[in-house]
């Protein structure tokens, strides 16, 4: 495990900018991805759905269906393991394994629309789609409830007889939609809001937004005649699918093999199956491969979107502008099942701030909407929203520039958060002082224009992870990663190996292992690939290096301790040798007689992740006759620890930047009366596209690099969508002249709020 | 040590701070289970440890000093 080992000057590799390994073939629509894969006998699969927000299943009679000429199986939730128990790792957290089975095939009652009841596998597309319609649904219509304090009311509509809130003591007696109520803080808060100067308060909602990937979700499964079965399928972890399919269908994990796509994004959204379990179940049946692919509206209506909430936020501050304590009360969606990320909302709440007496409170409930799964830096954002918009009143109110109201409040290394972590390595207060200098915050707000700030956090993660190196014989270098590649970690991965084996990065290549190939890994996301599975690939070009170095001090018949690596080559520095240095290229020529092949692998279990801070300015302008906003001009700048490919992380802070421009507003999930969602569909859901937004400018803070990477990275990819929200809402606040406290701050709602 | 994690709160019968003499977070483990039943294991699977200001996760082998503050906090993962 590194710790402090970092080369903090004179990287040659590191902090550079190759151009990206895999853009060209995504770029021309030569990768492969989940749908793109073809088999011999492939049938197409297609997932029948709940037509209803809330039902009893009462019959499902497939007979139909299957006398089709050209149908080969039909499946349902009975061809799933029904003694499959206990908890695994889906993203945002542990879910319980039947929860996970029983939302990619219902068993018993529907619980949103889209939920799938049955699945069929067919020789051709139109007779799987007319095999859906054969498939007879008996239903009993029940209630239903959609929004979150609906369905924590005590005549709501219950989805889970056996629910019993957790977290209160005693046991409640009667079953409610409240999973769980979550209770955390500290000092006196009551002591601090008596001795307040100044309370500031506000109720925020956020609506559920979907990650928005612009791939469906699609796989291709097939079941092989000895038992061995294969999976290809775009998603964020593939030891993790391997893992969640082997307990739905109760099979031995080495007898799946899965091998993953290219993926075209995630966001969070790929970390559980949906299609997998299903697509394996129809081959078992009928000995065929099967491929499913999702459309955009089954993507909608029954993939994971992130958590809409209502959220209460009270701030004690001095007159001075010291914040001293904060009451806060989240209440998160989690859709059909239970797990919403409202513990991470609490836990980051107030990270970005040395605050003394918290009392916070979350509530998990769950409602007759698609299962929430993970969306970059789960729960963060709306629970930011809530406490960012209510710090920029507080400047308001004092009449204190934005930020300097959050220098003076800011944690700095050695504050206590609320979840028990000293903060080390933080950069805040320097990032705050890097937007406060930046040309974006020195000039004026252009006239119509208003200016928002708000600052977010993110813990970032380490956790399991795999990587070999290999020396191929003409001394070029090959780096196996066991996670997928969403942001740019082929090029990660392989600048940290060249940088460590002293190689120009044309000289390393990095590729994806299935399954079968690479030791297990986590997910890639919790912003973790660059910190653990990096931690792994540098140390395994360590462990080369090592070898290199033995081989040579072999060849030469030296101490290997007389034997120095630099620039790709061994050095001898035994003054009674007269040897000229051996390339990396030379040893590896030579490797069948110096002990054979060069390679090493790692796994590990990385700790010692750092946090980051984000903050962000955003200018923009109303149109006084439709009411739509405009961002004219954005800013992101983060505390990065110590880029290893700056333009990835700079993608990585637009990218964040625009999803949480789109989610501030525009983005929602629309729900009729009748329970059923109204815009499942990119014309009618609307994420940012390019001709939205300006260029978000960029600022990579690198003061304090994480001395427990061996190049000092931090995680960087969820930080930059927890601040848009508050950023974007408080420039249309000032613009509009009262506070929106409600998202997405839709053209509608901004003009009701002028008065229009 | 304590939790912050109000699903703790169930098998404590609500207790959220008290005293473990461990040395290391299998040994803190056992402990939490031979006093709590189900806690240990809870903790095992869905639970991180923040060791004198510092998480770790799934890191059984990680040492306790005699002094040390533990707090219970849920898993952290991310998107």
């Amino acid at each position: 495990m590194s710790d402090g080992n970092q080369g903090g000057i004179n990287l040659k590799v590191v902090g550079s900018r190759p151009v990206r390994p895999d853009g060209v073939d995504k770029v021309t629509g030569r990768a492969q991805f989940g749908a793109d894969f073809h088999l011999p006998g492939m049938l197409t699969g297609r997932i029948k759905r709940s037509p209803h927000a809330h039902a009893r299943i009462l019959k499902i009679d497939a007979s139909a269906a299957l006398a089709l000429p050209g149908v080969k199986a039909v499946v349902t939730s009975s061809d799933f393991a029904s003694d499959a128990t206990g908890e695994i790792e889906a993203g945002e957290g542990h879910a319980a394994i039947q929860e996970i089975a029983a939302n990619c095939l219902a068993k018993g009652r529907v619980l949103y629309q889209g939920h799938a009841v049955a699945a069929v596998a067919a020789t051709q597309p139109e007779i799987a789609d007319e095999a859906l319609e054969l498939i007879e649904v008996t239903y009993e219509v029940l209630p239903h409830v959609i929004d979150v304090e609906a369905a924590m009311a005590a005549d709501a509509p219950v989805l889970h007889e056996d629910m019993f809130t957790k977290g209160v003591t005693p046991k409640p007696a009667h079953a409610s939609n409240v999973a769980a109520k979550h209770v955390m803080g500290r000092g006196d808060v009551a002591a601090a809001f008596n001795a307040a100067d100044l309370i500031v308060e506000g109720r925020y909602e956020t609506a559920a937004v979907h990650q928005g990937y612009i791939e469906p979700h699609a796989c291709v499964a097939s079941w092989g005649a000895d038992g061995q079965s294969t999976i290809w399928c775009s998603s964020q972890g593939q030891f993790v699918i391997r893992a969640m399919v082997a307990k739905i269908l109760n099979m031995p994990l080495s007898d799946i093999k899965v091998i993953p796509a290219e993926i075209g994004g995630g966001f969070g959204g790929k970390t559980t199956v949906y299609l997998e379990p299903v697509a394996l179940a129809l081959s078992r049946k009928c000995g065929r491969p099967v491929k499913i692919v999702m459309s955009r509206e089954e993507v909608f209506l029954a993939s994971g979107p992130t958590s809409g909430a209502v959220i209460d936020v009270r701030l004690a501050v001095r007159k001075d502008g010291r914040i001293t304590g904060a009451e806060l009360t989240l209440k998160y969606q989690a859709g059909a099942f239970q797990g919403s990320p409202v513990n991470l909302g609490l836990m980051t709440a107030f990270a970005c701030y040395d605050v003394e007496a918290l009392a916070l409170t979350g509530y998990d409930v769950v409602s007759n909407r698609p299962k929430v799964a993970a969306y970059r830096a789960p729960g963060a954002p709306m629970a930011a929203f809530a406490v960012e918009s209510a710090i920029d009143d507080l400047a308001t109110r004092l009449g204190m520039d934005p930020i300097d109201l959050r220098i003076l409040n800011a944690v700095r290394d050695g504050a206590k958060t609320v979840y028990g972590a000293t903060v080390k390595h933080a950069a805040l207060v320097e990032t705050l002082e890097a937007i406060k200098a930046s040309p974006h915050y020195q000039a004026p707000v252009a006239k119509g224009c208003a200016r928002g700030v708000a600052a977010g956090f993110w813990f970032n993660v380490g956790g399991e992870s795999s990587a070999a190196v290999h020396v191929d014989e003409d001394g070029g270098v090959t780096v196996v990663s066991s996670n997928p590649d969403i942001g740019g970690s082929r090029a990660s991965m392989a600048m940290m190996a060249a940088e460590t084996l002293g190689l120009p990065i044309e000289r390393v290549r990095c590729t994806v292992a299935d399954t079968t190939s690479i030791g297990y890994s986590g997910v890639t996301g919790g912003s973790r690939v660059t910190f653990a599975t990096g931690m792994a690939v540098v140390e395994a070009a360590q462990k080369v290096v090592a070898d290199l170095k033995r081989r040579a001090a072999a060849t030469w018949e030296c101490d290997v301790a007389m034997v120095e690596w630099k620039d790709g080559a061994a050095t001898c520095t035994d003054p009674s040798k007269d040897v000229k240095p051996l390339s990396i290229k030379a040893l590896a020529g030579k490797s069948a007689k110096t002990g054979g092949p060069i390679a090493a692998e790692v796994s590990l279990n990385a700790q010692g992740a750092a946090a980051g801070y984000g903050v962000h300015v955003c200018d923009l302008q109303i149109d006084a006759e439709t009411g739509r906003s405009m961002v004219t001009r954005y800013t992101a700048a983060q505390d990065v620890g110590r880029a290893i490919h700056p333009a990835y992380v700079e993608g990585q802070l637009q990218g964040g930047a625009a999803q949480g421009i789109g989610w501030a507003l525009n983005e929602e999930y629309v729900y009729g009366k009748s329970g059923l969602l109204e815009n499942a569909g990119f014309l009618d859901y609307r994420m940012p596209v390019a001709s939205d937004l300006p260029m978000i400018d960029t600022i990579l803070v690198e003061a304090k690099p994480n001395p427990r990477h061996p190049y000092g990275a931090k995680g960087v990819g969820e930080v930059p969508i927890v601040p848009p929200l508050a950023a974007v809402g408080n420039a249309v606040s000032r613009i509009v002249g009262r506070r929106m406290s409600s998202l997405p701050l839709s053209p509608a709602k901004v003009l009701a709020a002028m008065g229009k | 040590m304590t939790s912050i994690a109000a699903r703790v709160a169930d098998f404590t019968g609500g207790l959220c701070t008290f005293e473990v003499d461990a040395r290391t977070v299998r040994s803190l483990l056992r402990e939490l289970e031979a006093r709590f039943p189900g806690l240990g294991e809870h903790v095992e699977q869905e639970m991180s440890l923040a060791i004198d200001g510092e998480i770790f996760q799934d890191a059984l082998g990680a040492e306790i000093g005699a002094e040390s503050e533990i707090v219970l906090i849920p898993k952290i993962a991310g998107g």
